[in-house]
């Protein structure tokens, strides 16, 4: 059976994260498509999902709108794999609040149990990158691409951290559920991508 | 992954600092282009005040952009339009967590420093202000925030993009409520990109020198533009944009999002016509969603807009030429 890779496609970088998991695909030389997914029906078919970045507002707004808040919440407590990047993870996050405004009300899947505050490390001009690692996962560094990311002061106790920042945490895992604050899909390092992919393959089979 | 095509590694904007020990990089094109590539698929609102940026964020707008005077307003006020009050900016920016963008003048480096001084996420170098340069634009290198700027043609845009652009958008015709502008602005682009396209394909790098030649710009960018087929930064629509249909046209046309300027705070159903256009723009290829979308506004209090030929001031021309 062919692997069903999803990107929601409401708001932000989506194809910039479908030409990363295809070249991941590629690269393992796994049976599997990757497409753009919006609809609850759409959803409904995917064997795994990333959250891709842009305005978490906006996703969580229009996908409120649109019926998916509901049927990707039920999908991945039943144990979809999903990777939520930078506002991807604040979708995942059981709560948010911005580092100047504070907590605003906001539609989010409240699926991960963390801790999160946006626009963590400043506005646009403090975006940064920087060599991060992700051990865990089986890879030594990676380019981190910041851009205003948000970052995690405290998990829940079954929450693995993966990496962290001048002791801000970046990177969390739960079971199927992954959460970065960077954009690997911004960088041509797809390690990140192909870990998901591989864990979406094994879930599945 | 992400096109770096015309990427200066040496820019004066970019600033390698240790961070408590830890080596980091900001101001590069990865990140400035990335932000850009983060608002893809979104609405961009023109704002005024807190109140109007609290509406478009709750419509689900993906950032504001703080003027003084909506386009439509500059256009029958006449006078000189500049930046607008930093402390309203700063107020609008302490209140709203999507992205802060603010305009400067054509050419003005000071007022763009003095807004990455303030910290907006985005400087639009922007043609609804009077230019203070009509032969030079800002050179956008220079800067560690991000700058989007307006073109009406792929020379146009390449000649921004080589300056530092890191976003484009169509110039339209701004604060009309006209979208013809935009719309021949972005067929245009598009037209111009599948020749480049097909020239590069067919082999004829004499051509290409041709074009380079004819843009004001560097054979290399011209090159490499040809080969992706699409410009290498987010492209977005902008001027006149009223209606949700008006974003869904535009959309449909391969534009990446939507700046709207008067159409929203112009019009009577601000609140309904904010939440409308960012539907329609989410949702351009259902069309039962933006026929959806279209029916919450009435268009009755559709800005009532211009025609542009009967206009004195054609905002799309500054600083067209340079």
């Amino acid at each position: 059976m062919s692997l069903n890779l999803g990107v929601l496609s409401i708001q932000g970088d989506i194809l910039e994260n479908i030409l990363s998991v295809q070249s991941a695909i590629n690269a393992l030389d796994i049976n599997g498509t990757v497409t753009s997914v919006r609809t609850p029906d759409e959803i409904s078919q995917v064997d795994g999902l990333i959250i891709p970045g842009g305005e978490s507002t906006t996703i969580g707004q229009l996908s409120l709108a649109n019926g998916t808040l509901k049927i990707l919440k039920e999908k991945i407590e039943q144990g979809m794999p999903v990777l939520g990047i930078c506002a991807g993870m604040v979708m995942l996050s059981k709560t948010a609040q911005d580092k100047v405004v504070g907590k605003i009300d906001q539609p989010l899947l409240e699926i991960l149990d963390i801790k999160l505050e946006r626009n963590s490390f400043g506005r646009q001009r403090e975006s940064f990158e920087t060599d991060i690692s992700l051990t865990s996962l089986g890879i030594p560094t990676f380019n981190g691409v910041f851009i205003r990311a948000p970052s995690i002061s405290d998990v829940g106790s079954d929450v693995e951290i993966l990496s962290k920042f001048n002791e801000k945490i970046i990177a969390v895992k739960k079971d199927n559920i992954i959460g970065v604050a960077f954009h690997p899909e911004l960088t041509t390092d797809t390690s990140l991508h192909k870990y998901f992919v591989n864990l979406a393959n094994t879930l599945k089979n | 992954m992400l096109p770096l095509y015309g990427e200066r590694t040496n820019a004066k904007g970019i600033i390698s600092e240790k961070l408590n020990s830890v080596d980091t990089l900001r101001g590069s094109s990865t990140l400035k282009r990335g932000f850009a590539h983060m608002q893809k698929n979104g609405v961009v609102m023109d704002v005024t005040n807190v109140e109007q940026a609290l509406i478009a964020q709750e419509a689900g707008a993906v950032s504001v952009m703080v003027l003084d005077k909506l386009p439509s307003e500059v256009r029958k006020a006449g006078g000189v339009a500049r930046t607008a009050s930093i402390r309203i900016i700063e107020e609008i920016m302490d209140s709203v967590t999507i992205p802060v963008m603010a305009k400067c003048r054509i050419g003005h480096v000071n007022e763009a420093l003095v807004l990455q001084e303030t910290d907006v996420d985005m400087i639009d170098e922007s043609e609804v202000l009077t230019p203070a340069d009509e032969l030079h634009h800002i050179w956008k290198w220079d800067f560690t925030t991000p700058v989007v700027n307006g073109a009406r043609s792929l020379a146009e845009a390449l000649r921004r993009i080589e300056e530092g652009a890191s976003m484009i958008r169509t110039k339209g015709e701004p604060g009309t409520g006209n979208v013809a502008e935009a719309i021949t602005h972005i067929k245009k682009v598009n037209d111009e990109l599948r020749t480049i396209k097909s020239i590069y394909d067919s082999g004829d790098n004499q051509d290409l020198v041709r074009i380079a030649r004819e843009f004001k710009v560097s054979y290399d960018i011209v090159e490499q533009t040809a080969k992706l087929g699409r410009l290498p930064v987010v492209n977005f629509a902008a001027g006149g944009i009223a209606t949700p249909a008006d974003a869904a046209y535009l959309m449909s046309l391969g534009c990446d999002g939507i700046f709207v300027g008067s159409g929203i705070f112009n019009a009577d159903d601000a609140q309904e016509r904010a939440n409308a256009i960012v539907l329609a723009t989410t949702f351009w290829n259902e069309s039962d969603k933006v026929k959806e979308a279209q029916k919450m506004i009435d268009e009755r209090q559709s800005m009532l807009g211009l025609d542009v030929k009967t206009l004195d001031l054609r905002m799309q021309d500054r600083g067209g030429s340079a």
